[in-house]
């Protein structure tokens, strides 16, 4: 089995820091250029998603389709820019093409879409990925694979019933190469999920499900990665990674502010964040 | 038709190891030879129909062709997001199968009649839906589903209905399937269907039937070139008219003059929706039979 090439050798110090603050840079210039919401959400996971792809999975930027790849499934689809990012990041298709996000046209649209190289999985309806990730998971199983599937969740998502039937099903078939993370920052469309509908203790409910939970800083990226690289947690369980993130990370005006969900940064305050993101 | 169905699905199963069956909790009595000659291809998802949609499309992306099996409405209006987003949209080999389609489960209620399904499934861009007229149409919508891997519908009615084909009939998306000569030439014909294929052959006095197992949004263009060669299609289906079979044809008719015209649509009154009776009863109560 060959092993995946990095395309970019990440600079020195930590290379995982470094390659969340180029995925971070990208998203807030395509949000910007695209006048597109939801940077919030995609600020929230890039720490997550840089140490998927710069540490964690198995995939090899010159055969998207290679069959003994780990997939990603983003059912938090609207977090996209972050992952169309990553994957330019990493060699999945030229960087140049970011410049065409939610363009006329273009393939790469506002929520993630499987027409883009590397993605798995079209979303923008929440509660989606993770039936489907079981699917994908059962199918490993029954074919003797060794790739895992990761599924990247929104907290605001849990409250969607088709995650909790799947986290049943999962549990039941122990189907161990089955990796959620749920991006736990504590804000979702219109409020706090506390005021929404609570859902905790949600390490509990989860792991009163079957799974085997962790929870970790959503910003720590050697611990996200050393989490994640580890799974299973423990053999026939699928394994929930609770990450605990802050809505826009990085930017000083957009973190733990709802607002950004929606909004998109104008050439001042594109400027502003991308200095305060800053360099490796 | 059930009986039909798993027995064409485990043969078809025996030949192709990709293909798969997932039920709703539901079955019993019927998809037990697939449980036993293939368990490692049988899964009883439980009572969850947004899973069993979601799970099935995640199987077929990596590589299986999965069947969902359930009762009416479940399989389809359940998780009909899953259907639309995860299988269509993505293109996925996944069949979804509802058992007592229009109203076979006539004094099971409201919540078991499956009266507005074409509706839903034939709004979906590469959606083919099969609905077979009898035990060998099933047979030969199976074979077709199978060779032609893709989203697709197949909604079957329970068990014991009349057959009337002799042989496996030449099945595709759109053709006009012939179930009975015409005595005379008058220029009527009748088109069913599903099992609305008894109602036309009673209702035909001498026109030629036809059957139409296999249509979809794809097939429509086909339409006009087989409406023109009659002065008037009867069309005939266990279906409300809203979305259903006949209001399909007329809008194939769309762009070709007056065809539209000649296309009279026989379908289930609305009247039919709460009513608790027989199959036999409530598809008289609803217009279909006289």
């Amino acid at each position: 089995m060959t092993m995946p090439v990095p395309v970019r050798k990440d600079p020195a110090g930590c290379p995982l820091k470094a390659r969340a603050q180029r995925i971070r840079r990208l998203a807030l210039e395509m949000v910007t250029r695209a006048r597109a919401s939801h940077i919030g959400s995609a600020l929230s996971i890039a720490d997550i998603v840089a140490a998927l792809y710069g540490e964690v999975m198995r995939v090899d930027p010159a055969e998207p389709a290679w069959d003994a790849r780990d997939r990603l499934l983003l059912s938090k689809g609207h977090a996209c820019v972050i992952l169309y990012a990553a994957l330019a990041d990493a060699g999945f298709f030229p960087l140049n093409r970011l410049e065409s996000y939610a363009q006329d046209g273009s393939d790469l649209m506002s929520h993630i879409s499987h027409k883009v190289p590397g993605v798995e999985f079209s979303t923008g309806s929440l509660g989606h990925g993770l039936p489907f990730g079981t699917g994908k998971a059962l199918a490993a199983k029954k074919q003797g694979r060794d790739w895992r599937t990761f599924v990247i969740l929104g907290d605001g998502e849990m409250a969607e019933g088709s995650n909790w039937e799947a986290m049943l099903f999962a549990a039941h078939h122990r189907l161990d190469t089955l990796v959620g993370i749920i991006d736990y920052n504590k804000l979702q469309s219109l409020t706090t999920v506390e005021q929404t509908l609570r859902i905790e203790p949600l390490a509990e409910k989860i792991a009163a499900f079957g799974w085997a939970v962790r929870e970790v800083d959503g910003h720590d990226v050697r611990a996200i990665a050393d989490a994640l690289s580890g799974a299973p947690w423990e053999p026939g369980k699928p394994s929930m990674l609770i990450a605990y993130t802050i809505k826009g990370k990085g930017v000083s005006f957009m973190e733990n502010q709802v607002a950004w969900h929606y909004r998109n940064p104008d050439a001042a305050q594109l400027a502003q964040a991308i200095a305060e993101i800053g360099d490796a | 038709m059930r009986n039909a169905f798993i027995e064409e699905l485990c043969a078809l199963a025996g030949a192709h190891d990709h293909i798969a069956l997932i039920v709703g909790d539901l079955g019993y009595g019927v998809i037990e030879p697939f449980a036993d000659a293939f368990p490692d291809r049988f899964i009883n998802a439980g009572i969850a129909e947004q899973n069993m949609a979601g799970l099935a499309a995640g199987m077929a992306s990596e590589g299986y062709h999965v069947f969902t099996y359930s009762i009416a409405n479940f399989p389809t209006f359940r998780c009909a997001e899953q259907i639309r987003n995860d299988v269509g949209y993505h293109g996925l080999p996944v069949t979804t199968v509802a058992v007592g389609g229009g109203l076979a489960y006539g004094a099971l209620g409201y919540s078991h009649h499956a009266v507005q399904d074409y509706a839903l499934m034939r709004c979906m861009p590469g959606m083919t839906i099969a609905a077979p007229g009898d035990a060998w149409e099933v047979r030969a919508c199976m074979r077709w589903l199978i060779a032609n891997p893709g989203p697709s519908y197949l909604r079957i009615g329970k068990a014991g209905e009349p057959v009337y084909h002799d042989a496996l009939p030449d099945v595709a998306p759109g053709r006009w399937v012939p179930v009975r000569k015409g005595e005379h030439w008058d220029g009527r014909a009748l088109i069913a269907t599903g099992a609305a294929l008894g109602a036309a052959l009673d209702r035909a006095e001498g026109a030629p039937v036809y059957s139409m197992p296999l249509w979809g949004m794809a097939s429509k263009a086909a339409q006009p070139e087989m409406v023109a060669q009659h002065a008037r299609v009867e069309t005939l289906e266990d279906h409300l008219i809203d979305g259903g079979f006949g209001a399909w044809m007329m809008e194939a008719m769309i762009g070709h003059g007056d065809l539209a015209g000649r296309i009279a649509p026989v379908a289930l009154d609305p009247r039919v929706c709460g009513m608790v009776a027989s199959q036999a009863v409530l598809n008289r109560a609803g217009g279909l039979v006289r």
